[in-house]
């Protein structure tokens, strides 16, 4: 690689550091050009400086001053005034922020948060133009514009309207290749197959990519792929979490989120079944399953553990899931303390903690040191996708036995065995899975400082943050307790605004690895101010007026332009934006774990991609367990076609998960995830070399590509490549393999055929008419492929 | 500025060695070349170290399940006399209680010796007799106090500062804040040993990232099998073959970056570049064959077998290397029951390496530069607990000891006081964050400014309660 010279480096960094200049210098033009906005420029500053003294903490305000509300920073306090609106000079705020003087300075210096000039004349401008609040933005009303057009067209529209203001342009749409397996990938979590490619190139290119998508939506795989993400957040695993970390029965849920996510089971309804699916009346099983979401936190029946601390704990772990998952609100510290930036009281969480207190807890301390372990309440359930086959399997039958009425046709009786075997066998797959079941509830008090034995706090009621619009159980005769049931409803009333922003600046994420707000887990007033305004609630809006479907939400994401467009940015666009806010290109970022997984599999072959189903045990470390007890642990891996299934179906060990997981970023889902980091270490280096899944897949790969191509070798090695990468090779790319190839072959041809031992890497049966050097060799090409930053790379 | 942009900003400060405000750099930090081009992040946070450090290193040996303070390093003659009598209410009312809930309290005097040692005249009790020579260098802690009771959660407190889960552990803050001085080994090494008697489960939460970088988690090394996953070669492939694939794969990787201009390539080419350096170092990390057999000996260790005593040669080995936080788990100390056997057992185990370890490290001139911390999750009752043949002790988080050793702390010292029954931290109470805080100072690390906005909070490992630096020990 060429390095720059000193002089050059000199060079760029002078470059480097005048467009950053101007960078700042133009910031600071605009905000003094334009009137400060206090959602984007004042709040964020408030915030992060002022409200942790001056805020909605009651315990920690200092000179009985909060600047978080008008009313009160404005307010007479004997002469002299906090903010005087219009002029700054008479505002103490001002004063004590332009001070020198650093005993009298704001903030204080060791809180180290200084101000920056900018800052200051952001604050000064502020106040002298009236000081004005606004509604937070995440609670404000949502602002719909751009009526009667596509949703589509309307991302379009905004993404180019700023742009423009930001002198940028829009990126030509990716190159068809590119762009089919960015959509696959997408939706389905899976590279387009041979098949798929071919059958894209053969329709007619006006409609070909519309179809496509919608094709996609209605696959089944869809499910699987959008579970992947909804799991991280409802932080979904196979074991409790807590000291000896047993299993517990629990995949008949996660077969539901796949199953809601296929049928485009509303949001609105796919959450209420979740917070409060046991609480419909005539509940049916699948919102008895669906309600196991209430049972996904970590649990503990350990020796010594203090039964009304661990409720505690559990009530505390269920706000916060709660909050951040539909709030998207860091409630966590309200269980000690009021919140120090945002408008969130320590009384709001324990009665959030309320609406869940009903939830029958106390058996799951009887648990047992077996595998699985016991977390009563539980049922056995056949699996809504296991249901939905033998629902199809009787359908079948029915026509079978209606058809043919009138002749015995031996043939006829056999299919009917087949049929009602098959149906026996499905019958047969019945899991146990936790579910919610509403007891009395228990009092819940506010703890002091969140200490689970203080007895003295108030008994509150459930009810929801009084910053949000209200909840009321009135009836006939008088307010009821509200409900788990209540809850799920009015996160959805109309005027509800919050939860779908939150949910569609999550789903945007998903499709261009940043949010418009891009703070996931948090859109409270420390979370980033969202670039384009208007268009989340664009979204949000027709999110919420298209009866919370998912899959049109998405839909019309991945129709617009600004999805299409290429994510190679321009030398000026990388200049000028490069953190890419304003979307003049689309995002390149590594594939999610699962889904390096899937490709390796899939592209091999070897995949399984059966819906639903028991959680399965990939090859793993010998050894990895030995530190879980009680009780002690073999992992066995699976010696079926379990040991081919998806990513999403890996047994999630919450203590221990599967190395190749964690090298590659997955949660271990103790807590929600809105957002996955995406490192690039060597122990990801080291997983994709010599894991034994990769290892046996490359194999496949080898012989599957030597027999497609009379074991001609660049044939071949072109045939591989393509499987992974989606694209044809180039000439300089097959020469670097072809070398590969050829030293390796040089040296397997060397050692006797029958002790070559990285053939026997994995259970996948070997191809015997093969040349076993061959194989050996050509696994060393799959394997390059495999590792390339490509392969893992979604472009 | 969130975690990301900290980092980014990180590596371009250093990059280009500009100090430039927030807001600019914002909009300079471009998503694509996140990644450091260094595997395990080499380099400090530009404003690190916030004062001189007194130590590079730390080896953190936790005897995991809680060892009594009163059978170790905290004596109380009171306790003796009062031996199976009531404990008094005045003690335990409204105190949290772990398996002795509903159970009538009585005493249980301490059950082994105390005497003291060295020319500081520490008083240490027989069972511990090899750490007992080293009484000058150690600091002892006797006033140690946390807030959970079960272990798994205490443990989560002793390493990330709070009970609840996917918050960072202290190595990886650490590796996060100094970065790594080793391009061959990760910063973070934990190794659990064998040995001694049913042990406790450890979560790998215990040594996780949280929300920083997964590049700053913990790796384990292990004694059985590979001694980090998956860095031995597939079965069948040489070392030269491995280079080959590799070389191959980063051929393919700098032809595709020529088309695409991707900085997260660059990354990649050199992190394949160490996983191949990986593979070399670790196995010679394993390799004993160049310590001479009076080295073997002080530590009681022959090869890398995974007992303690290997173990402990391990973190003088890494430290060497420049490994920069070792987390050694001896997991065989919950002695609910049979306190006195279970307790012979594991300082049989631990005793003799430990000791070996500050005197190793001593005669390296390195011990000034490696700071070495003792101590389980919680301590235990002075109340009885019979599980057992013979009396045990149950949980205890309201007082217990811990010591310290090396890298700028005070030896021959004892800190801190509990009550005369040893139920509570009285004099100069030291909470876990307390500890953190002292820990992050020998490294030349302000706790309260080691900070990561995440959520919209600023994290740090020591929390929003006040923690206080022990500096009463320090040199």
């Amino acid at each position: 690689m060429d390095l720059p010279t000193p002089s050059e480096l000199k060079a760029i960094m002078s470059r480097v550091t005048f467009l950053l200049l101007l960078l700042a210098c133009s910031q600071t033009h605009v905000v003094a050009q334009e009137s400060s906005k206090y959602n984007r420029d004042i709040r964020p500053l408030l915030s992060d400086r002022c409200f942790q003294c001056h805020g909605p903490d009651s315990n920690s305000r200092e000179a009985d001053l909060r600047l978080d509300l008008r009313e009160e920073a404005v307010k007479d306090r004997g002469g002299y005034w906090a903010i005087v609106p219009g002029d700054a000079d008479r505002s103490d705020l001002w004063s004590r922020i332009s001070t020198t003087d650093p005993d009298l300075v704001m903030p204080p210096p060791e809180t180290g948060k200084p101000l920056s000039d900018e800052e200051r004349s952001q604050l000064r401008n502020w106040i002298d133009q009236g000081a004005t609040y606004e509604k937070h933005w995440a609670y404000a009303p949502l602002k719909r514009t751009l009526e009667n057009t596509a949703l589509s067209e309307t991302i379009d529209e905004w993404v180019e309207r700023e742009l423009r203001t930001q002198g940028l342009h829009r990126n030509p749409e990716a190159d068809e290749t590119t762009l089919l397996r960015r959509l696959h990938l997408d939706l389905t979590g899976l590279p387009p197959t041979r098949e798929q490619i071919e059958s894209y190139f053969r329709e007619d290119a006006a409609d070909r990519y519309a179809n496509r998508v919608n094709q996609l939506l209605e696959s089944p795989q869809y499910g699987e792929r959008m579970a992947m993400y909804w799991l991280d957040l409802v932080r979904y695993a196979d074991t409790v979490g807590y000291h000896g970390d047993q299993d517990h029965a629990i995949t008949p849920y996660r077969d539901w989120v796949i199953y809601a996510f296929n049928r485009d089971m509303p949001f609105d309804e796919f959450s209420r079944d979740q917070l409060a699916g046991d609480l419909l009346p005539e509940a049916t099983v699948d919102q008895r399953i669906a309600s196991g979401y209430n049972r996904l936190l970590q649990t503990s029946h350990e020796g010594g553990v203090q039964q009304k601390e661990y409720l505690a704990k559990y009530a505390s772990d269920r706000v916060r899931n709660f909050s951040m998952v539909w709030l998207g609100t860091t409630l966590g510290c309200c269980e000690c303390h009021d919140h120090k930036y945002d408008p969130f009281t320590q009384r709001d969480f324990y009665q959030l903690a309320a609406f869940f207190a009903d939830i029958d807890d106390l058996q799951s301390f009887k648990g047992t040191n077996s595998l699985p372990t016991k977390r009563e309440p539980e049922l056995e359930v056949l699996s809504p996708l296991d249901r939905l086959r033998i629902e199809g399997l009787k359908n079948q039958l029915e026509i079978l036995e209606s058809s043919t009425e009138e002749s015995e046709d031996p043939s006829r009786s056999s299919d009917r065995q087949v049929l009602l075997n098959q149906i026996e066998q499905l019958e047969k797959r019945r899991r146990r899975t936790m579910v919610s079941k509403a007891i009395e509830p228990r009092p819940i008090r506010v703890l002091d400082r969140g200490d689970w034995m203080d007895e003295d706090g108030p008994v509150v009621e459930p009810n929801v943050p009084g910053i949000l619009p209200s909840l009321s159980t009135m009836s006939d005769s008088g307010p009821r307790r509200a409900t788990r049931l209540d809850l799920a409803k009015w996160l959805f009333e109309e005027n509800r605004p919050l939860t779908a922003r939150v949910f569609v600046n999550r789903i945007w994420y998903l499709f261009f690895n940043s949010g418009l707000s891009s703070s996931l887990e948090d859109s409270g007033n420390q979370g980033e101010w969202p670039t384009h305004p208007a268009l989340l609630d664009a979204l949000a809006s027709t999110f919420a007026q298209s009866q919370w479907s998912v899959k049109s939400l998405i839909r019309e994401i991945v129709l617009s332009k600004t999805y299409r467009q290429s994510s190679l940015p321009t030398p000026e666009a990388l200049e000028r934006d490069p953190e890419n806010r304003w979307l003049s290109h689309q995002t390149r970022y590594r594939l999610p774990a699962e889904m390096i997984r899937d490709l390796a599999l899939m592209s091999s072959g070897l995949l399984v991609d059966e819906l639903g189903g028991p959680s399965a045990r990939p090859y793993q470390p010998a050894g990895y367990y030995a530190h879980l007890n009680f009780p002690t642990r073999a992992y066995y891996a699976d010696k079926d076609q379990q040991q081919y299934r998806r990513g999403v179906y890996i047994h999630w060990q919450r203590q221990f998960l599967h190395p190749m997981l964690r090298a590659f970023d997955a949660p271990t889902r103790e807590e929600c995830t809105a957002q996955r980091p995406i490192s690039n270490t060597p122990l990801a280096a080291l997983t994709l070399l010599n894991d034994p899944s990769f290892v046996e897949a490359a194999r496949v790969l080898a012989q599957r590509s030597l027999l497609a191509n009379d074991s001609s070798v660049a044939p071949s090695i072109e045939w591989i490549f393509q499987q992974v990468m989606t694209r044809g090779i180039r000439p300089d790319e097959l020469q670097i393999l072809l070398t590969l190839y050829e030293s390796q072959l040089q040296q397997y041809q060397q050692l006797d055929p029958k002790t070559l031992e990285v053939l026997r890497v994995g259970m996948a049966p070997l191809e015997e008419q093969l040349v076993p050097a061959q194989v050996a060799a050509m696994l060393f090409v799959a394997r390059a492929i495999l590792n390339t930053n490509e392969a893992i790379t979604r472009n | 500025m969130n975690l990301q942009r900290q980092i980014l900003r990180r590596s371009f400060l250093q990059a280009s060695g500009v100090a430039l405000g927030h807001t600019a750099l914002a909009h300079l930090m471009n998503r694509d070349a996140q990644a450091s081009t260094r595997a395990f992040d080499a380099r400090p946070l530009p404003d690190l170290p916030h004062f001189a450090a007194r130590a590079k290193h730390v080896i953190f040996l936790c005897m995991a399940g809680g060892p009594s303070h009163l059978e170790t390093f905290d004596f109380k003659p009171k306790l003796a006399e009062m031996d199976g009598q009531p404990m008094p209410e005045s003690f335990t009312a409204g105190q949290p209680i772990a398996q002795l809930q509903g159970q009538q309290l009585k005493c249980l005097g301490p059950q082994f010796k105390f005497r003291r040692h060295g020319e500081s005249g520490q008083e240490i009790s027989d069972i511990l007799p090899k750490l007992a020579e080293m009484a000058d260098d150690l600091c002892i802690i006797r006033s140690m106090h946390t807030d959970q009771i079960n272990h798994d959660p205490a443990h989560t407190v002793m390493n990330t500062g709070t009970s609840i889960s996917g918050r960072p552990s202290m190595g990886a803050w650490i590796n996060y804040g100094l970065g790594s001085e080793t391009d061959n080994l990760p910063g973070f090494v934990v190794m659990t040993s064998k040995g001694g008697r049913n042990p406790q489960p450890i979560a790998s939460r215990q040594w996780g990232s949280g929300f920083l970088p997964s590049r700053y988690q913990g790796v384990e090394f292990y004694s059985n099998g590979e001694p980090v996953h998956y860095v031995g070669n597939p079965a069948g492939v040489n070392r030269k073959q491995q280079r080959e694939l590799i070389d191959s794969v980063n051929a393919l990787n700098t032809l595709r970056n020529q088309q695409v201009r991707n900085p997260e390539i660059e990354t990649r080419i050199a992190q394949y570049e160490l996983a191949f350096r990986m593979q070399t170092s670790v196995p010679e990390l394993l390799d004993f064959s160049d310590e001479p057999q009076h080295v073997l000996d002080l530590y009681g260790a022959q090869s890398p077998d995974g007992s303690f005593a290997a173990n402990c040669l391990m973190a003088r080995r890494m430290v060497e290397r420049g490994v920069r936080f070792v987390h050694l788990y001896h997991r065989g100390w919950d002695h609910h029951g049979d306190l006195v056997p279970y307790m012979e057992t594991c300082c049989r185990l631990c005793d003799g390496p430990s000791a070996a370890l500050i005197k190793d490290l001593k005669q390296r001139d390195l011990l000034k530069d490696t700071l070495i911390i003792w101590g389980g999750e919680f301590g235990r009752t002075p109340m009885f607990q019979g599980k057992g043949q013979k009396p045990g002790r149950d949980h205890h988080i309201q007082g217990f000891s811990m010591w310290m050793a090396g890298g700028g702390v005070r030896g021959g010292t004892t800190y801190g006081t509990t009550d005369e029954l040893g139920y509570a931290a009285e004099d100069n109470r030291v909470h876990v964050r307390d500890l953190h805080a002292t820990m992050l100072h020998t490294l030349g690390i302000d706790h309260r400014k080691l900070a990561v906005k995440y959520q919209g909070l600023d994290f740090r490992l020591t929390g929003v309660e006040p923690a206080r630096v022990l500096k009463e020990v320090l040199v």
